[in-house]
Parts: C-alpha cells; sequence; structure tokens
C-alpha cells in the first residue's frame, strides 16, 4: 500500500509540474501581451491624440519582463510560487495576484466540493434505486431528470434561476453571503450563511454529472445483480436488503469512486461559467476577465491552482479506491 | 445457434420484426443488420435518431425552411412578441397570424406589444419572399411559409432587438451550432483514433507515455482552457477562421476519451483468436488493421462519438454565450443567447431563450441515439 502511494505521489507531482507549464505557455500564447492591451486602452482613451512612444512602450516591457524569452519567464515565475508563494502582480487590479487567489480559491473549492458532495447523496440512492426496480415508474421518472439535467447547460439554468429570483423572490438568494456577511471577516455565523446560500448554484453545477452517475451506478448494479453470488445468497436465505447493501452495492461503487477524479474538471468548470453568470465571488469571473484582459499572472495563476485542486483530487480518489479494491496497488 | 441469438430470434419475432424464417436469416445476417435490427428494437433511440435526422435536414435547408434571411431586420417590430399559428380560416386551409398593435405604458412610457385581433395576416405555404443564395450556389426565393404580403409582420417566435425573426435565426443556427459538433467530433476522432491506435499497437514505453500525457491533460478542467485558448483568437479574424478555430479547440480537449477507448479495444482486439488466426495466416500488418481490428470495433467508436458531439455542442453555446466563441454576424444558438446575458432582458422578453429550447432537444436527442447506438454495437451481447 505504502509503495502504491509514494509512486502515485511522484506521478502526482510530475503532473503538477507539466501543468504548470502548460498554464504558462496558455497564457502566453494570445498574441501581443499586457503591454499592448495598456497601449491599446491608453491610445483609446486619449482619442488618438497623443502616439506613445515606442521607447515607453519598451520601457514598460523591460519593467515587465516581457523581453526576456518564453522559459527565462517561466522559471522567473514558478520559483517565486514555489520559494515565497508569490504569484506576481495584477495589471488589472493592481494587486498581489496570490492575495486574489487566496480570496477566491478557497470559495470555487467550496462550491465544487458542495456540488460534489451532492451529486452523490442523490445519485446513489436513486441509482441504486433505479437498479433494483428497474422500468418502474420511478425509474423512468429518474432517468427521464437526468436526462434534463444532461441536456441543459448549466449557465442556462443559472439564467432561469437569475429569472426566477428576480421575479418572484427578493435578490439575496443569489450570491454565496448575505449582505451584512458580504464583507465581514469569517466568523462561525458567516459560515453558516454561506452554507445556506451555497446550495443554489450546487444544484445547478451538480445536475449535468448526476444524469451520469445515476446510469453507471443503474447500470453497474444491474450488472452485479444479475451475477451468481446474489442467487446463491438469496437461495440461502439472505434478507434481500443485506443482500443487497452487503455485496452488490458495494461492488458497483467502485467505478464510482473511480470517477471522482475524472468527475472533478466538470464541476470546476461548472463553478467557472456558472459564477461567471450568476457573478459568484469565485474564481470564475476573476479568471474570465483575466484571460480577456491578458491578465497573464493571475490568469495563470488560477488555471494552475485550479488544476492542482482536480490534481489532487484525482489522487484522492485513487487513494481511496486501492483501499476499497485491493486488486488496484498490485498492479 | 447460442442462447443469445435464440434470444435476439424471439425478441425480434416479439416486435414483429423478421417472423417465420428468422432462424435463418440472423445466421446468415451480416454484422451492421444484426446491429440494425437491435437498433430499431430501441423505440427512444429510433426517436432521438429521427429528430437528429430532422435537426439536420433543417440545417441543410435552412434558407426553404426559414420565413426570412437571418439577417432581415425590422425597426419597426423590436421585440415583438411571439405570434401564435392558426391554420383554418373558416373551414378552409388558409394560415393565418394575427397582427400587433402596440401601445404606451402609462406609466414608464415603455413601448409595449399586444396583438391585434382585428388584423388578420395570411400566410401562404411555398411563398416567394426574401431572395437568398442556396448553399451560396443557386439563387433562390421559396420559404417553406410566409406572409403573403410581404411586408406584414410574421414572428413564430418573437422578434430579437433588431427586430429579426427569432424562429429564423434559430434554424439557421443549427447550421453553425450542429456543423460545430461534426467537425469537432470528426478533428477529435482523427486525433484519437491515431493517438489511441499507436498507443494501443506499439505498446511499451510509447504506450505508457502517451497514457501519462492523457492522464495529465485529462485532469486539466476544461473550460478555463477553453476559455483561455478562445480569449486568444484576435478580433481581426475573419467568422470562417473563428469558426474553424473554436472548432480546433473544442477538439483539443475532447479527443483524449476516445484515444483510450481506441487504446483499449486495441489492446483486447491483440487477444482475440480471429486476429490470431489471422497472423498466422500471414495477413500484413496494415491490412489487419484496417480490414479485421478497426472494423470490428467500428460500431463502438460511432457510439461513443454520438455521445460526445453534445459535449461540443454545449461548449460552442457556452463560449458563444460568454462572448469568446463565435462573434455576429456568424449565428449560432450561443451567440443568440448572448442577448439573454442580462436577467432584465429575460424578464420581460422570454422568447429569446428559445435557442436554448433547440439546444436541450438536439442534446437530449443525440443522447438517446448515441445510447441506442452504444447498445446496438455489440449485437451479439
Amino acid at each position: 500500500m505504502w509503495k502504491y502511494l509514494f509512486r502515485r505521489f511522484l506521478s502526482m507531482l510530475f503532473t503538477v509540474w507539466v501543468i504548470s507549464m502548460l498554464s504558462f505557455a496558455l497564457i502566453q500564447l494570445p498574441p501581443g501581451d499586457y503591454v499592448t492591451t495598456l497601449v491599446n486602452q491608453l491610445v483609446a482613451t486619449s482619442a488618438g491624440s497623443s502616439t506613445i512612444s515606442s521607447e515607453y512602450i519598451e520601457q514598460l516591457r523591460e519593467m515587465y519582463g516581457f523581453n526576456q524569452p518564453m522559459y527565462v519567464q517561466y522559471f522567473k515565475w514558478i520559483g517565486k510560487i514555489l520559494t515565497r508563494g508569490e504569484f506576481g502582480y495584477s495589471f488589472v487590479y493592481k494587486r498581489d495576484a496570490a492575495v486574489m487567489i487566496t480570496e477566491r480559491l478557497p470559495m470555487s473549492f467550496a462550491l465544487s466540493f458542495a456540488s460534489m458532495i451532492l451529486v452523490w447523496a442523490v445519485a446513489l440512492p436513486i441509482g441504486i434505486y433505479s437498479a433494483v426496480r428497474q422500468y418502474s415508474l420511478g425509474d423512468y421518472i429518474f432517468s427521464f431528470m437526468g436526462f434534463i439535467g444532461l441536456a441543459v447547460p448549466n449557465f442556462l439554468l443559472a439564467l432561469i434561476l437569475l429569472f426566477i429570483t428576480y421575479k418572484y423572490f427578493d435578490k439575496a438568494m443569489i450570491g454565496l453571503f448575505s449582505q451584512e456577511f458580504a464583507s465581514a471577516p469569517w466568523s462561525m455565523a458567516k459560515f453558516v450563511d454561506m452554507l445556506k446560500h451555497l446550495w443554489i448554484p450546487a444544484t445547478i453545477i451538480g445536475l449535468g454529472g448526476t444524469a451520469g452517475l445515476i446510469r453507471t451506478m443503474r447500470a453497474n448494479l444491474l450488472d452485479e445483480l444479475n451475477k451468481p453470488y446474489v442467487e446463491t445468497a438469496r437461495a440461502k436465505g439472505l434478507s434481500e436488503r443485506r443482500l443487497l447493501w452487503k455485496y452488490p452495492v458495494r461492488h458497483a461503487m467502485n467505478p464510482f469512486i473511480s470517477t471522482i477524479g475524472w468527475a472533478l474538471p466538470g464541476f470546476v468548470a461548472g463553478d467557472v461559467i456558472v459564477s461567471i453568470v450568476l457573478n459568484l465571488p469565485t474564481s470564475g469571473p476573476v479568471l474570465f476577465n483575466a484571460l480577456k484582459a491578458q491578465d497573464m499572472y493571475v490568469a495563470a495563476g488560477f488555471i494552475l491552482m485550479l488544476s492542482i485542486l482536480t490534481v489532487i483530487g484525482t489522487f484522492i480518489s485513487d487513494i481511496l479506491l486501492a483501499m476499497l479494491d485491493p486488486r488496484i496497488r498490485l498492479q | 445457434m447460442t442462447i443469445n441469438e435464440i434470444d435476439l430470434a424471439l425478441a425480434d419475432r416479439a416486435s414483429g420484426g423478421p417472423s417465420t424464417e428468422s432462424d435463418v436469416r440472423i445466421e446468415v445476417a451480416t454484422q451492421w443488420q444484426l446491429m440494425w435490427w437491435k437498433f430499431r428494437r430501441h423505440k427512444l433511440a429510433m426517436f432521438g435518431g429521427a429528430l437528429v435526422l430532422f435537426f439536420y435536414l433543417l440545417a441543410a435547408f435552412a434558407e426553404f425552411f426559414a420565413p426570412v434571411n437571418f439577417t432581415t431586420y425590422n425597426e419597426q417590430y423590436v421585440y415583438a412578441p411571439p405570434q401564435m399559428i392558426h391554420f383554418f380560416r373558416e373551414g378552409k386551409l388558409a394560415p393565418y397570424v394575427y397582427g400587433y398593435k402596440f401601445e404606451r405604458d402609462p406609466v414608464s412610457y415603455k413601448k409595449t406589444w399586444a396583438i391585434d385581433k382585428s388584423v388578420i395576416i395570411p400566410l401562404r405555404f411555398f411563398n416567394h419572399g426574401d431572395p437568398y443564395k442556396f448553399w451560396g450556389l443557386f439563387r433562390g426565393d421559396l420559404h417553406l411559409i410566409g406572409p403573403v404580403n410581404a411586408s406584414d409582420p410574421f414572428y413564430l417566435l418573437g422578434a430579437d432587438k433588431s427586430g429579426r425573426d427569432v424562429f429564423s435565426r434559430i434554424i439557421y443556427s443549427a447550421r453553425v451550432s450542429l456543423t460545430v459538433g461534426l467537425v469537432g467530433v470528426a478533428i477529435s476522432f482523427t486525433i484519437g483514433i491515431l493517438v489511441g491506435g499507436i498507443s494501443g499497437l506499439v505498446g511499451g514505453v510509447v504506450d505508457n507515455l502517451i497514457q501519462r500525457l492523457i492522464e495529465i491533460l485529462i485532469s486539466i478542467p476544461t473550460l478555463p482552457v477553453w476559455l483561455a485558448l478562445a480569449a486568444m483568437v484576435p478580433l481581426s479574424w475573419s467568422a470562417l477562421r473563428v469558426y474553424f478555430m473554436i472548432t480546433v479547440i473544442l477538439s483539443l480537449v475532447g479527443w483524449m476519451g476516445l484515444a483510450r477507448v481506441v487504446r483499449s479495444k486495441f489492446l483486447a482486439l491483440r487477444e482475440e483468436d480471429f486476429i490470431m488466426a489471422a497472423q498466422l495466416d500471414g495477413v500484413p500488418r496494415g491490412r489487419m488493421i484496417t480490414k479485421h481490428m478497426i472494423p470490428s470495433f467500428l460500431s463502438h467508436i460511432i457510439a461513443s462519438i454520438t455521445l460526445s458531439i453534445p459535449g461540443m455542442i454545449l461548449g460552442e453555446t457556452a463560449l458563444s454565450f460568454l462572448g469568446l466563441g463565435l462573434r455576429p454576424p456568424v449565428v449560432s444558438w450561443g451567440v443568440m443567447l448572448q442577448d439573454t446575458q442580462k436577467v432584465a432582458v429575460i424578464a420581460i422578453y422570454p422568447w429569446l431563450l428559445f435557442p436554448a429550447v433547440a439546444v436541450i432537444i438536439v442534446v437530449l436527442a443525440l443522447n438517446f441515439l448515441g445510447d441506442g447506438l452504444r447498445d446496438a454495437a455489440d449485437p451479439y451481447q
């Protein structure tokens, strides 16, 4: 087990390293850099009356270090992150990118985590029900709802929610905090307040994933239920409830846990777009604006941290799986 | 005859398929025939397939099915609400809609539309309306339905902020939204089958490397990457270039899953007896792959690419909705939904959400179709 853990940990580190390079390269891809954006803005605001001297532009580039080759910039960037936890400077917000990340990322994490818990809490019992009562009315209803959840883009759900709250409720429902807590320091009361608000966006993000998991659980459990050992257990007089929970459900859970890792990027993506629509204080809106304005350190930092979050999630799901199924760690 | 085949025969008989000679027919049927028979039993998938076909036909002949061109506007009817179409008048087939009258709200002075039942706008099937160039090649002006008098308003699903017909725009959008999925899948299919094939066939270090790479790529959340890549598309690019770029971006993220499927199929096939037999017969490698291996899992691939089209459509919609995907004047469902970003707009003009209904129907239909294909892909089971 320890050997497996160690090996898995090393590969996680490697993954994180590759992702750090990818996220930096991704940010460098757009033609031009922040100085280009800045110059465009300056020209636009001064109505083109004065042109900005190319020396000044060069000076700016020099100042931000944009003139250096990409790998130098990369190593400087990653070096600062590793040694001092500095993510660079936000050109747009004129703030430390690390502060912005620490402000927003925990919210993204909380939201993604809440959606995952919600999906599990909903999909698992429904999947089991649908398998045990295959082709019952409930099975059809749940399958249908699952399909709807799969087909409706989550930004649309967010829009519809906005619309409903706009029309029938007060606006305080949207957002992660009540007004009195929005800028308050963290406290127990604020945390409870957040939990009260969290379930709405979490449901929206989770709905798409629920359908897939219900169907996986249903299919897996159906496979298990048709196996001879279930028949044997039944012949030996085991009660139906015990018969179901003791073996088939556990077996069927297996792929369930192994897919957490793949499901996580989906939750993070859902968090990004739903937060943009609902304007939640998570990573989404900031990342979106940073990408549009070529605010490279903020964007790269967020992509890196969000990816690392999912990699860690995958790592945890692998460990859980190895604990659950001894065959995996021996491979 | 195995138990499964008898099962299949019985099921076919029950569903009114091949009757008395079914046993013989199943024995001599090709794999594709067996799949078709199995697929046909899946009613929901048949329905989904029909819907998908319908939408692609709509997209292909958009010029004909849309009452007007997607650029036609009329500032007189900005945000006009949907009209209900009536087919019969005085017991005869004579389709018509009611006209509009607009009122000023006494409090806000805002222009509000109301349906005016005293004005009847007659419609005509196979109407000569807006001229167009079908597929950019043939001139025409024939539309499935349209107002007899070209200046009359006809807004089945309402009008948008420039007084353009939402219904016509939805039909034209299908062209872009549906083909983004197809082209994207074609690209990721090519990458997936190439990478997965190399991984599965070569094995060893190469396989290991490719698998690690895929694991890394799969663990990056898609949307931030899409956003980052889409944000780099310069504003000055032509619509067509942006379209292809967005498709490439969508498929860059989608090929990994397919590569995994292909690889596992190749790995499983290497152990199969018929491959061994072919090898012993001295079949050259290239012929082995194209003639024996790929056909045996092609059905699975078709099923899984059908299931990956909805993701592409949703991806394009999301990107365009955020303003990072396709841009006007190109019209896609996502581009149309850009207008609904402000909640106040939805509250007053809810019909602007109709493109989303189209997205949902198509995605559902493709999912049903893909599910049925997946079940039918293995007719021997």
